[in-house]
């Protein structure tokens, strides 16, 4: 159990590196941006081809951020050049995504379980460091012997890494172009008028978007061991799904808030998925429905909450009113008596 | 600087829905001047094209011919963005010129940068905040106090003011009001026309402001013009301007067009 929830989370690591795409599509842009289930591939193949094809895994992994940006980029061109709504741009670069993917790899599916990679140079390096053999024994000595992880290496780079990009996000998002960037979300005629020029800011931003989408898919490629040309299937749910359910639990009043919230919004949701599956009438090809179900979930609740909390607040002021009124009432009596 | 020509509209015609039984001609062959410090009010009936006049110079929308030349250069075909760096805007929804998601300081930051090039520099730097407060006292609101408030939490009026200070103190060539106040409760209104008088005269600004209310029309700057049907029916110089009465304007007005004033007209009042 401990081993299948550490799991999850040190995937959900990985996998926030992709919501923090999406929150930047969705939210900050306001731009839902179906391109992301491509995208992802995208970086997956990119780094799985290079990588089998004998190049550095860190190189590779960076050619396939590259590729990403490319594809948001273009996505982001059909809306602003071409003229086509955002979810039909992005769809259709997905499916324009889903044959160049397979052009790149070459056939549906790399192996990489026997390529040196990002996650095997990791490993090895943070085993000459010899903490995990500490954290056994600290383990061991608590009584959790059998809930040992092989590795902490993977987890503790992944998440400085997400951390990182997390933090870069935040200061961009502060600069002169990542301001006009938050307000071609908030308002595209107001910056505009304010020299902007918006076709331009929704490019770079889904470029940034999809290029955080694919470096996520990279590295997952690398974490599994293969790049698959269907890994990428419903991941802009999942990235929502991470969003929204952070969201919920952290709230979005500032942008370092917003985007910590994403973080946790996608372990979040790796934990979530990872308990549902251990439902006896559960299986690993429900993982799409359930994640749907949470988004619905996480989509629906707060507007219920919002509604019975603004029904109750209603019905306690119709009760104040009511009691002043019986009260006036009283006070007429009262003085009528008097006479 | 006095006496330059600032902007030059060239017989400028737009039509919308061309060659459909909605056919609208929303320009008429409009020709318009405006010297450097000059401040025209225009008044006019609902539809006589104000807005489209505006949305015209600033690139919102181009014309179907006709020239937009601001300090000599024809911009007929440049697009807004770039127009926008000579040019400032407020709108007549408090909501069009802020972003409501967003600080008041990162907001002006948004303004600041309308005449450079945007960087990755910090958008709001210590020194910028401090011209920024400077800047925001002008308004008497107390928003200097709010740096870090979002815009979305300010009221209609407040929201006003801070587009007015946006759209101004990068100090444009041209300022352009579209009805600013007309979304706004008396009070407000009041308030807004006051610190719109004051701001271009500080930053001595050629501005064109369109206004529902004839009073504020000739309260306000040294010319006024009145469209109807796309085009310029009657225009005010300096010294016609301070004789004239809204009366004198409704009987201009009924004279030239020869109608009796619809209910829409008495809008105008
Ligand atoms: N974007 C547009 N599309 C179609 N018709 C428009 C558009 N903008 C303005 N019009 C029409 O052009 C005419 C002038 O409109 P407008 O300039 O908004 O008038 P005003 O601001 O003086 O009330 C109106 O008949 C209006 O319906
Ligand atoms: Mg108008």
């Amino acid at each position: 159990m401990f081993t299948a929830l550490f799991g999850s989370v040190e995937v959900g690591v990985i996998y926030a590196i992709m919501a923090l795409g999406v929150y930047l599509s969705f939210r900050i842009l306001d731009f839902p941006d179906l391109t992301v289930d491509g995208s992802f591939v995208t970086g997956g193949a990119t780094a799985a081809v290079l990588i089998v094809s004998g190049v550095s895994p860190v190189l590779a992994t960076a050619a396939g951020l590259g590729a990403g940006f490319l594809a948001g980029c273009m996505t982001g061109i059909l809306n602003t050049k071409g003229k086509i709504n955002p979810i039909l741009s992005g769809i259709l670069m997905m499916i324009a995504l889903y044959s160049i993917n397979l052009r790149i790899m070459d056939k549906p599916n790399i192996p990489l379980l026997a390529e040196e990679t990002l996650m095997t140079q990791i490993t090895s390096w943070w085993q000459g460091l010899g903490i995990d053999s500490l954290m056994e024994g600290l383990l061991s000595s608590v009584g959790l012997g059998n809930f040992i992880p092989a590795t902490w290496g993977i987890f503790g780079v992944m998440l400085v890494l997400t951390f990182v990009i997390k933090k870069l996000v935040d200061l961009f998002l502060k600069t002169e172009i990542g301001l006009s960037l938050r307000a071609v979300g908030d308002n595209t005629g107001m910056v505009r008028s304010f020299s902007a020029n918006t076709d331009w800011l929704k490019v770079l931003g889904l470029g940034i978007a999809n290029a955080l989408v694919a470096l996520s898919g990279a590295l997952v490629a690398q974490y599994n061991g293969f790049s698959d040309v269907g890994m990428g299937i419903g991941m802009i749910v999942i990235g929502l799904a991470s969003v929204i359910i952070g969201e919920a639990v952290i709230g979005n009043a500032t942008i370092v808030r917003a985007t910590l919230a994403v973080l946790i919004g996608a372990i979040l949701y790796r934990l979530i998925v990872t308990l549902a599956l251990r439902v006896e009438f559960l299986e690993t090809g429900d993982m799409k429905l359930i994640t749907a179900i949470i988004v619905i979930f996480a989509l629906v609740v707060p507007k219920l909450v919002d509604k019975q909390k603004a029904k109750s607040r209603k019905k306690k002021r119709a009760e104040q009113l009511g009691a002043a009124s019986a009260n006036g009432g009283n006070q007429v009596a009262a003085a009528k008596s008097d006479l | 600087m006095e006496g330059t020509r600032l902007l030059q509209l060239n017989q400028i015609y737009k039509v919308f829905y061309e060659g459909t039984p909605d056919e609208k001609i929303a320009l008429n062959q409009l020709n318009l001047q405006l010297n450097a410090g000059d401040f025209v009010t225009v008044i006019g009936s609902n539809g006589a094209g104000k807005s489209t006049l505006m949305n015209i110079i600033s690139g919102n929308i181009f014309p179907d011919h006709g020239h937009v030349v601001i300090n000599g250069t024809n911009m007929s075909s440049m697009p807004e963005h770039k127009r926008a760096k000579r040019i400032g805007r407020v709108f007549q929804n408090p909501l069009a010129g802020t972003a409501p998601t967003m600080t008041i300081e990162e907001n002006l930051a948004l303004a600041y940068n309308r005449t450079k090039p945007r960087t990755l520099q910090f958008g709001v730097t210590k020194k910028r905040r401090d011209f920024f407060r400077e800047q925001l006292e002008i308004l008497h609101l107390g928003l200097e106090d709010r740096l870090q408030a979002k815009v979305g939490l300010l009221s209609g009026g407040e929201r006003q003011a801070l587009s007015l200070l946006m759209a101004t103190f990068t100090k444009p060539d041209i300022l352009l009001l579209d009805e600013h106040t007309a979304a706004l409760d008396p009070a407000r209104a009041d308030l807004i026309t006051k610190l719109t008088k004051e701001i271009v005269e500080k930053f001595q600004l050629t501005t064109l402001m369109v206004t529902h209310n004839m009073q504020q029309a000739l309260d306000l700057g040294n010319r006024l013009i009145m469209m109807d049907k796309g085009q310029i029916i009657f225009e005010a110089n300096e010294q016609e301007k301070m004789a004239l009465t809204v009366e004198k304007l409704l009987s201009e007005f009924q004279r030239i067009r020869g109608e009796a004033l619809s209910s829409d007209r008495a809008l105008l009042v």
